[in-house]
């Protein structure tokens, strides 16, 4: 049901009402329902309610071995495939204390960025579509299915590779089409920065998006905004770089950043962030080592371990408990969308309602990835299924877990309290 | 009969469909729309992508039923006219896959839209995501049965 109605009505505080964007919306590609209290144009308060995608995949992967779960972990997400599979094994790997073998560490990066790749022009597209600019949503992803094609025939997949194995990679790439992935790819880089050039350059995009949903840089430090999000205000954050994973340690490339933090440098990263991504991915091309593919782990001692990986939408951090079994104890998936869009409440806030959806668009906001929870009832029989209600929940829990453990619970939450 | 004739007739030279995700993985409905773009261009064969199910023919139903989704969905069903269609879009949609056991799915979209229309007619286009062209061949078929 599409039900985004409102009545015109005169501004003022006592004069509000509330525009509900969702669940099935046509700009959102999943369930999600977005409440926006608007004063006239203006909205004044933003909320959501994220549950409609649950499906709880976190206790389905309690439930398989560590071999089975990047492949149930490529479907968090269509889009963050790799992601969550290569960010499932840094955890578990970093369990173990072992580093994949070289040519495992290429793989996984070829994949990553090709999947970096077709997402970006994914939200380029998407992003044009949302503003009703449907030239530059049907030119970008005229310039993904390429990616795509890339993709297949390295993998076998458009999107899902079940490639990532914990200590390796399960298959090699299908190296016989490497020249022609490399001929796609030259080809390539020539598109996107025509499209680059074009979008960079068109007056209606600039005059549509500049100024649109601003985040200073501030606000992304309170609220933990990762990845093309976080640099578009000019917060130079990269998993990449910062805790290099796979090869990047060993390749030549720039973290991309833009000060203006509006909806069109975020744009702009995107955009500048494909042409560093197709560096990379030459430079794996000619550096493949060869060698062993996987480690051959058998078996996963009990532990705690952690996973980093730089999601195309920022930072991706898995954790993983294992009791010694062969199935985890405990995966914990927390997907970058999650802060991102947290930070709707800031940069939302004072906007008019025809800006609103584009700047709930300009995170790449990515519910399947995001929805880990569902709420129906609470102990005292309310519902709690608010944005605002959950994050108070957890601080609470924060809080209570601090106290336990004898630490000041003002190290590991704000001071302000609930944002 | 005569009408009815007259509808299905139309509805065959023109399927306007509406994309519900009940609660996939984003995967089949980034291949949805990638049905719309220049490659594939399902717009040339009069299929178009519209915003509210009350304009729809055909529904494109992506992923496994959340329980938050159920009667969100029904309701949607509800609000198409007839003759109404609809395409099971990936192998959620069309058994669960990955999540037939998951605690917060309701079911398979077929038995939860049969539970409000029990002569609801349905396409299963399998795969994880289904390509374009194989989701493109799916309403194809399905006109083709009519």
């Amino acid at each position: 049901m599409s039900t985004s109605t409102t009545e015109p009505r005169a501004a003022g505080a006592d004069d509000r009402s509330v525009v509900q964007i969702g669940p099935f919306h046509p700009l959102l590609e999943e369930p999600v329902g977005f409440e926006l209290t608007v004063e006239g144009e203006r909205v004044v308060a933003v909320d959501a309610r994220m549950d409609y995608i649950h499906k709880g995949i976190e206790r389905l992967a309690q439930q398989r071995t560590y071999d089975m779960i990047p492949i149930l972990l490529e479907r968090i997400c269509g889009i963050c495939s790799v992601t969550h599979s290569v960010c499932f094994c840094n955890a578990v790997e970093d369990l173990l204390g072992v580093e994949p073998p070289p040519r495992a560490r290429y793989i996984r990066t070829i994949i990553g960025e090709l999947e970096r790749v077709h997402s970006h022009l994914l939200w380029v597209g998407l992003a044009g579509h949302f503003i009703g600019y449907n030239t530059v949503f049907m030119w970008a992803w005229k310039y993904r299915e390429p990616v795509c094609d890339v993709f297949e025939m390295l993998t076998g997949h458009r999107q899902n590779s079940a490639i990532p194995l914990v200590g390796g990679v399960r298959r090699d790439l299908r190296v016989e089409y490497l020249p022609e992935a490399r001929r796609v790819l030259d080809e390539l880089d020539g598109q996107v920065r025509m499209l680059t050039e074009a979008v960079l350059d068109d007056p209606v995009l600039a005059a549509r998006l500049r100024g649109v949903g601003v985040l200073t840089p501030q606000q992304v430090v309170d609220y933990g905004v990762v990845g093309p999000t976080a640099r578009a205000s000019g917060v130079a954050t990269d998993v990449r770089r910062d805790d290099p994973y796979a090869a990047y340690g060993e390749l030549d490339w720039q973290v991309i950043t833009a000060p203006e933090g509006d909806v069109f440098a975020k744009a702009v990263v995107r955009l500048l962030e494909l042409a560093e991504s197709i560096k990379i991915l030459r430079q794996a091309f000619d550096r493949l080592p060869g060698g062993d593919l996987s480690l051959g782990i058998r078996h996963v001692p009990a532990g705690e371990g952690i996973g980093r990986y730089e999601a195309p939408r920022g930072e991706d951090v898995h954790y993983v408990r294992s009791n010694g079994t062969n199935m985890p104890e405990r995966l914990k998936v927390r997907a970058p969308s999650f802060t991102n869009i947290a930070s709707f409440q800031a940069s939302c806030i004072g906007a008019s309602i025809a800006d609103v959806t584009i700047t709930l668009a300009a995170c790449d906001p990515c519910y399947s990835c995001t929805e880990r929870t569902i709420v129906v009832r609470d102990a005292a029989g309310g519902e709690a299924r608010a944005v605002g209600d959950l994050i108070a929940r957890s601080q609470r829990e924060t809080r209570r877990i601090a106290a336990e453990l004898g630490r000041p619970a003002d190290l590991v939450l704000p001071a302000g309290g609930a944002r | 009969m005569l009408t009815k004739s007259i509808f299905t007739r139309a509805l065959k030279r023109s399927p306007w469909v509406f994309h519900v995700g009940t609660s996939g993985c984003n995967n089949c409905d980034i291949e949805i729309a990638d049905c719309l773009t220049p490659r594939f261009d399902v717009e040339r064969f009069g299929i178009k992508l519209v915003g509210s199910p009350r304009h729809a023919d055909v529904m494109l139903i992506s992923g496994p039923v959340s329980r938050a989704c159920r009667e969100v969905l029904q309701q949607a069903w509800l609000d198409m006219p007839q003759p109404r269609l609809a395409v099971m879009v990936g192998v959620c949609a069309c058994s669960m896959g990955a999540y037939k056991d998951a605690y917060s799915v309701s079911g398979p979209p077929d038995k939860v839209l049969r539970e409000v229309d029990p002569d609801a007619r349905f396409v299963y286009v399998p795969g994880c995501p289904p390509k374009p062209e194989t989701i493109v061949m799916g309403i194809v078929k399905l006109l083709g049965s009519l």
